[in-house]
């Protein structure tokens, strides 16, 4: 069989599966007797251990059953969970990460595990002969074949009652089924685990059973069932005229299922047993994993670049409707206007829409931090404490994939130049435990990602003699610099404070990478720290950067886009309020000094001809707390706008941003405001 | 007959040059262009091909060649350049010809009063000259901005 078709599905199931591997290892180092967590680990161990064999990717197959064979006896209790088997099983994780990572590029997935395999089976030899149960792992119940006697059923059931109840009508319509001579059977399904559409091998069955009766009740749910949140078995309750050989054919007779466990249901089991159930496989399925199953919403995946093509159509949409109305105002047709204001609705729910699709919550990239701040803080030597909060707050999917690595950058900026050692700390009087706190939250338009850690904060007296050093600011300058001046000197470029560099954090990428990073997407980064007690990074950003809100001004024939965001409020002066200090023109707002920028000196704009107003308009943009008035000549009004690159050949292009295409089918170019600063 | 090329030929203050219409997408009327700040200087701006945003080269100010407006014969020679979309501002297009390989010469290496880089061969055709464009020189704005 061609499984190539299939290489994908692998891929994003096993990431998705190693990434719940590394979350759930972390969740056990935390609380090492917890046997659900035990059981969630086994049974992602588990279903990679299934998926990849069913690949022909061995090497993952054998590595993950070694962990398997662990996870069984820890779970068991004939071994414990000791720091030293974690690090072997996040060693055995690293490892599976690395063979997809290859798999993924191409290649088999091949990778040398006997050392891992080693260290795993010495793992488990620990365990004394004498504790070790009667093997009773999953898949050798799930392969037995046998057709359960009564006696059978009561062991079972002795071992593995689940209490299923059914509710009342179920009762009566099983007592209502058995007066009038009909057979009920509670049927334990099991599905071969290299099966690939297991779904469709449920459809068939259900389809087979519903032709000699009816079922009443699944476990778990039919939607479950039909969605695939099952392993490899799954029960059901059927109520036939036919005898039990009849049922069991009708099953074994589709391809790559087993034969069923089949029990009757006799009245008196209901009342006896207090509608108790022998759940022989799926016992160990359900319980709690079962609940957060049914919790998880619908979904279905969609490959991105499908998404990104939806948004760019939505995007010409709206620039094809910014024209209709331009023409529909010129022309001054009601008709058309009336028509107009309706898809000017649509559009704009439809781009609400698509924009909500492309939102991803930020949990999928802060997922991965907690291992990495663990790998860090052991390498380190420190006691680090990651609280993340706010992990569900949506972003969108351009914004996710690029706020990553800024994001590592602080996370390690913070456990390493920003906690002390513990001994430091306990001298300073604090928690041995560093806390670093990773949040994040909407706030109107934007996002606030918080980055903040409770250690030693930024030394005012080391920045300035550093910044002097390295030749950054002059002595007389850095003497006079304000808090906020001062800490945005440690975001320039070839600044940094830690005394050694570090393997960690002192790689010659500095906390510009970062700025420059976060600016791109037109966010900002704000800085705020007390000596002795800490520092906190704080990166707003923009939901989208693909469509945004923008006021359009002209600067003599040009037209110009200034992101809404950045625009703190518009003006106008009259001449004479304009002043001149040292060289740079002001202007005095409410009392305050603002700096003003002639834009079309910056933009080298041609002059032209056109007769201007008296007053002076202003545009007055913010970046973090800094104010600048951009002076413009006319403002033409707000309107959504769609950014577009100006492409490869203009190259990065100053104070540019990009570009976007007006109502009139003219190109206006966006102007980059944090570059002005 | 299996090295003949199909080209567009276009002229250029007087003279004629030639590209390979396997990189052609498009001929357009010179529409609107926005001034870009800041950009190579050969750079005239960006026009908006049915909604993508696209640069033009002015292959005049690219070649040192007096300076003149668009005018009514002006097209912008959109070409796809490795997967690149650039339009080229010419001063007119005459027409697609085809050319024999025998027809084609190396590069003159004087005569003209263009520098020779640019060109991957010169085409003769009835006693016509075509300068053959070297997209990959020419759209190498960062090598001699």
């Amino acid at each position: 069989m061609d499984l190539s078709q299939y290489l994908n599905m692998f891929l994003e199931e096993a990431s998705e599966h190693l990434q719940k591997l590394n979350e759930l290892l972390l969740s056990l180092e935390s609380s090492p007797d917890s046997r659900d967590i035990l059981d969630d680990i086994f049974r992602s161990a588990h279903t990679l251990k299934g998926m990849s064999a069913t690949m022909g990717f061995t090497r993952v197959a054998e590595l993950t059953h070694e962990m398997e064979n662990v996870l069984h006896k820890l779970r068991n209790g004939d071994i414990l969970t000791t720091p030293n088997i974690l690090d072997v099983l996040f060693q055995c994780v690293d490892s599976l990460e690395n063979m997809v990572g290859d798999i993924a590029g191409g290649g088999t997935g091949e990778r040398s595990i006997d050392h891992l395999v080693y260290t795993l089976r010495s793992c488990h030899s620990q365990v004394d002969e004498r504790t070790t149960l009667p093997a009773s792992s999953e898949e050798e119940k799930g392969s037995e074949k046998d057709v359960f006697s009564q006696s059978d059923i009561k062991i079972q059931a002795e071992n593995q009652f689940t209490h299923l109840s059914f509710n009342e009508y179920e009762k009566n319509l099983i007592k209502q089924a058995i007066g009038q001579g009909f057979n009920c059977y509670h049927l334990v399904i099991h599905i071969d685990p290299s099966c690939v559409m297991k779904s469709a091998r449920a459809f068939m069955i259900f389809k087979n059973l519903e032709a000699i009766g009816e079922i009443f009740k699944t476990n778990p749910s039919t939607n479950d069932i039909e969605e695939e949140r099952f392993e490899t078995s799954f029960e059901l309750f059927l109520i036939t005229s036919e005898t039990e050989s009849v049922v069991s054919k009708k099953v074994t007779g589709i391809t790559e299922v087993e034969e069923p466990d089949i029990w009757p249901i006799q009245e008196l089991n209901l009342t006896a047993a207090e509608t108790s159930f022998p759940m022989a496989v799926i016992s160990h399925d359900n319980g709690a994993a079962a609940n957060s199953r049914l919790k998880s919403s619908q979904t279905i995946r969609v490959d991105a670049v499908r998404l990104d093509s939806l948004m760019n159509l939505v995007g010409e949409l709206v620039i094809n409707k910014t024209r209709l109305e331009q023409i529909g105002r010129v022309a001054q047709l009601t008709e058309l206007n009336e028509t107009l204001e309706q898809i000017d609705k649509i559009t704009s729910d439809l781009q609400n829409v698509v924009m909500k699709v492309r939102m991803v919550p930020i949990d999928n990239v802060f997922s991965r931090f907690p291992r990495m701040v663990r790998d860090l803080a052991k390498d380190l030597g420190k006691e680090v404490e990651l609280i993340i909060e706010g992990k569900e707050t949506e972003l969108d999917r351009t914004v996710i994939d690029e706020i990553g690595d800024p994001l590592v950058h602080l996370l390690r900026n913070s456990v390493d130049h920003g906690l002390e050692e513990p001994t430091q700390r306990l001298a300073d009087g604090k928690s041995e435990y560093g806390r670093v706190v990773l949040s994040a939250r909407h706030e109107g338009n934007n996002v606030i990602i918080e980055v903040q850690d409770d250690g030693r904060g930024l030394c005012a007296e080391t920045i300035k003699n550093k910044a002097v050093e390295k030749g950054l600011v002059k002595a007389e300058e850095a003497a006079v610099l304000d808090e906020n001046s001062l800490y945005r000197l440690i975001v320039l470029p070839g600044f940094s404070t830690a005394k050694e560099v570090t393997d960690i954090s002192g790689r010659g990428v500095g906390l510009d990478v970062v700025k420059n990073k976060i600016e791109s997407l037109n966010g900002t980064l704000h800085i705020e720290s007390t000596l002795g007690q800490g520092t906190r990074f704080k990166i707003r950003l923009p939901l989208t950067i693909a469509i945004i809100q923008a006021l359009l001004v002209s600067l003599e024939n040009e037209v110009y886009a200034i992101p809404l965001s950045f625009i703190a409020e518009t003006t106008s002066l009259m001449p004479d309020e304009l002043k001149k200090i040292h060289e740079q023109q002001v202007a005095l707002l409410r009392g305050e000094v603002l700096p003003l920028i002639k834009l079309h000196e910056v933009l080298q704009v041609p002059p032209a001809e056109i007769p201007k107003e008296q007053e002076i308009n202003i545009v007055v943009v913010r970046k973090g707390d800094k104010k600048v008035g951009l002076i413009v000549d006319t403002l033409i009004g707000q309107q959504e706008i769609v950014i577009k690159p100006l492409g490869k050949l203009m190259g990065s292009i100053p104070y540019v941003a990009g570009a976007t295409i007006l109502g009139n089918g003219q190109v206006s170019l966006i102007i980059d405001v944090a570059s002005l600063f | 007959m299996e090295n003949v090329v199909q080209l567009v030929a276009c002229s250029l203050d007087g003279e004629e040059y030639a590209i390979d219409i396997r990189s052609v997408q498009e001929i357009i009327r010179v529409l609107e262009i926005t001034r870009v700040p800041h950009a190579a200087s050969c750079m005239s701006g960006v026009i908006n091909l049915r909604g993508m945003v696209i640069p033009v080269i002015d292959i005049r100010k690219r070649f040192g060649l007096p300076l003149k407006a668009p005018g009514e014969s002006s097209r912008i020679v959109i070409v796809n350049w490795e997967g690149l979309l650039v339009g080229i501002l010419v001063d007119s297009v005459s027409e697609v010809m085809s050319l024999s390989g025998e027809n084609i010469e190396d590069p003159p290496s004087s005569g003209s009063n263009i520098d020779i880089r640019y060109f991957t061969g010169i085409g003769k055709l009835d006693g016509r000259l075509l300068l053959m464009l070297d997209l990959e020189k020419v759209l190498d704005i960062s090598a001699d901005a």
